[in-house]
């Protein structure tokens, strides 16, 4: 597979390494009341589509960035690869 | 029919023409007292030890393609119970003395051959580490024993012992362990769930589950409504996809793990060698093919194929352990998928929906579970109490913190 990262254009997927869901950037608010529920769901369960899977993978061996890559996981074909940074800031997030 | 050695002189002499189909292939009731929905190994097992060991007729296993078709088809033929914790080797230690005595039972010959598996040991840590499972192993029924580089070159002459990077400082051995033929299990636990009555419906794929006031009433398939009093889904590799018709999300990714084997040589392994510090292990199938694999690929994939990089690891590792390896040709690869859970060990347990059941979540070593898994995941559907080697397999305990985490990873499931 190669994954056409946005700065540094298309990079084998050997070069880097895969975390999971995408869904993992957004962390349980720690104060919550219901935190450990919360918690838990975050920290093991998972939606695991066949289909579309937007999911979270660590340039390891380049300029050492987390992508957000969107890829089926029935053709393994990626339709989408963006900077996690740019998303979670677009999300109001990051500083 | 009863086989025998009789039987297949007599069909020799007749044309084979006595032979018959070995299951009925048969239309669905309108309802059942038992589904198993999943037509692979532990469906299949559930499904006979459901009528054999717990008396229960009226009960259908659901296949959406043929049976055997999927991960039981798919797998590497080892069987073993060389696991540490005490949640799972107690079960492994069973499924592997059900192993022992399945021809028999089932009347049908599965090739179980003990020709014994190998962990090979590359530093003073990992052996350790090997004694200590050994000692679990033996504590728990099984056998093991340490063995010395010399004594394991006696078996295997030409392993690679002076790798600079991963030199051979002994091994762990289990002497039971082995390979059966994948595919004569599923058809043997067919053929044995069909004599004593249960429908093996192929081609039957489950759509949906009906489900009214938190009780599971049957589901619906690509063959129209059926009824049921308890339904088990057993379909690992597509656990999430299923039980999301039950709207539920699992502690489980679906990760491809592919294997290989070469042309066919003449007899060289004489048992399982695994090379765990290069991600590779071994053995030789009785038509000669060389049979290994190596890691997951290492993310969610449902295409029963993989990619190139980890064919070019595994075989760097086989390289690696037995630089003979190179002069053989490689004849196939392929990929199957697979539940990855989040501790590495597998579920059998019940649902929030009453007369609803899941087994899955067996990583990549579900195939020597077959005999156990379907034995507990019957005891489990006909008792509604766990089996007694099976009770830690509990979908809450990620959520009490009693993980079942034999290599320490945490909630990483490319890393089991």
């Amino acid at each position: 597979m190669l994954i056409n990262h946005p700065i540094l254009g298309p990079r084998d997927a050997s070069e880097f390494v895969y975390l999971g869901d995408a869904n993992l950037i957004h962390r349980p608010d720690w104060q919550a009341e219901d935190a450990l529920a919360q918690f838990t769901k975050y920290g093991y369960l998972r939606d695991n589509p066949a289909g579309e899977h937007r999911e979270l993978w660590f340039h390891e061996q380049g300029d050492r960035s987390w992508l957000i890559v969107t890829r089926n996981t029935l053709t393994h074909e990626i339709s989408k690869v963006e900077m996690a940074r740019d998303v979670a800031s677009a999300e109001g997030r990051s500083k | 029919m009863r086989y025998s050695g009789f039987r297949v002189i007599k069909e020799a002499l007749t044309g084979h023409r006595g032979w018959g189909p070995a299951w009925r292939d048969i239309d669905p009731k309108s309802s059942y007292d038992y589904i198993i929905i999943g037509g692979g190994g532990h469906g299949l097992a559930t499904a006979y030890y459901l009528a054999k060991e717990f008396g229960k007729s009226r009960v259908a296993v659901l296949e959406k393609d043929w049976i055997g078709g999927g991960n039981v088809g798919r797998n590497t033929t080892i069987i073993r119970s060389n696991y540490l914790l005490d949640g799972n080797e107690p079960f492994y230690e069973f499924s592997l003395k059900l192993w022992e005595g399945l021809e028999q039972e089932l009347n049908y010959n599965a090739m179980v051959s003990q020709r014994g598996i190998l962990n090979l040991i590359h530093s003073d840590a990992q052996r350790d580490a090997f004694i200590r499972r050994g000692n679990a192993m033996i504590l728990n029924g099984a056998d093991a024993e340490l063995l010395s580089t010399e004594q394991i070159l006696k078996s295997y002459p030409f392993l690679n012992v002076d790798n600079a990077r991963f030199p051979i400082m002994g091994g762990l051995a289990q002497h039971r362990g082995g390979t059966v033929r994948h595919d004569a299990v599923a058809w043997g636990y067919a053929r044995g769930a069909d004599q004593r009555g249960v429908d093996i419906i192929q081609n039957c794929e489950v759509t949906g589950f009906k489900i009214e006031n938190g009780r599971c009433l049957g589901v619906d398939t690509t063959r129209g409504f059926i009824g049921a009093q308890k339904v088990g889904a057993c379909v690992a590799g597509s656990s999430s996809r299923l039980m999301a018709k039950a709207s539920m999300r699992l502690p489980i990714e679906t990760h491809v793990l592919q294997a290989f084997v070469s042309e066919g040589i003449k007899p060289l392994l004489p048992g399982v060698i695994t090379f765990g510090a290069g991600h590779f292990y071994c053995s030789q199938s009785d038509k000669g093919g060389l049979v290994f694999g190596g890691d997951i690929d290492g993310y969610n994939s449902y295409a029963q194929r993989g990619n190139l990089p980890v064919i070019e690891d595994v075989c760097e590792g086989g390289m690696a352990i037995l630089p003979m390896l190179g002069r053989a040709r490689l004849l196939r690869s392929w990929g199957g998928v697979m539940d990855m859970s989040m501790d590495g060990s597998p579920i059998i347990d019940r649902t929030h929906v009453d007369g609803l059941y899941f087994n899955g979540g067996w990583c990549y070593g579900g195939f020597k579970a077959t005999p156990a898994s379907g034995f507990a995941y019957a005891h489990l559907l006909a008792t509604d109490t766990p089996h007694q080697t099976a009770t830690a397999y509990r979908f809450d305990r990620f959520a009490t913190g009693r993980m079942i985490d034999e290599k320490g990873m945490g909630n990483q499931p490319n890393l089991h």
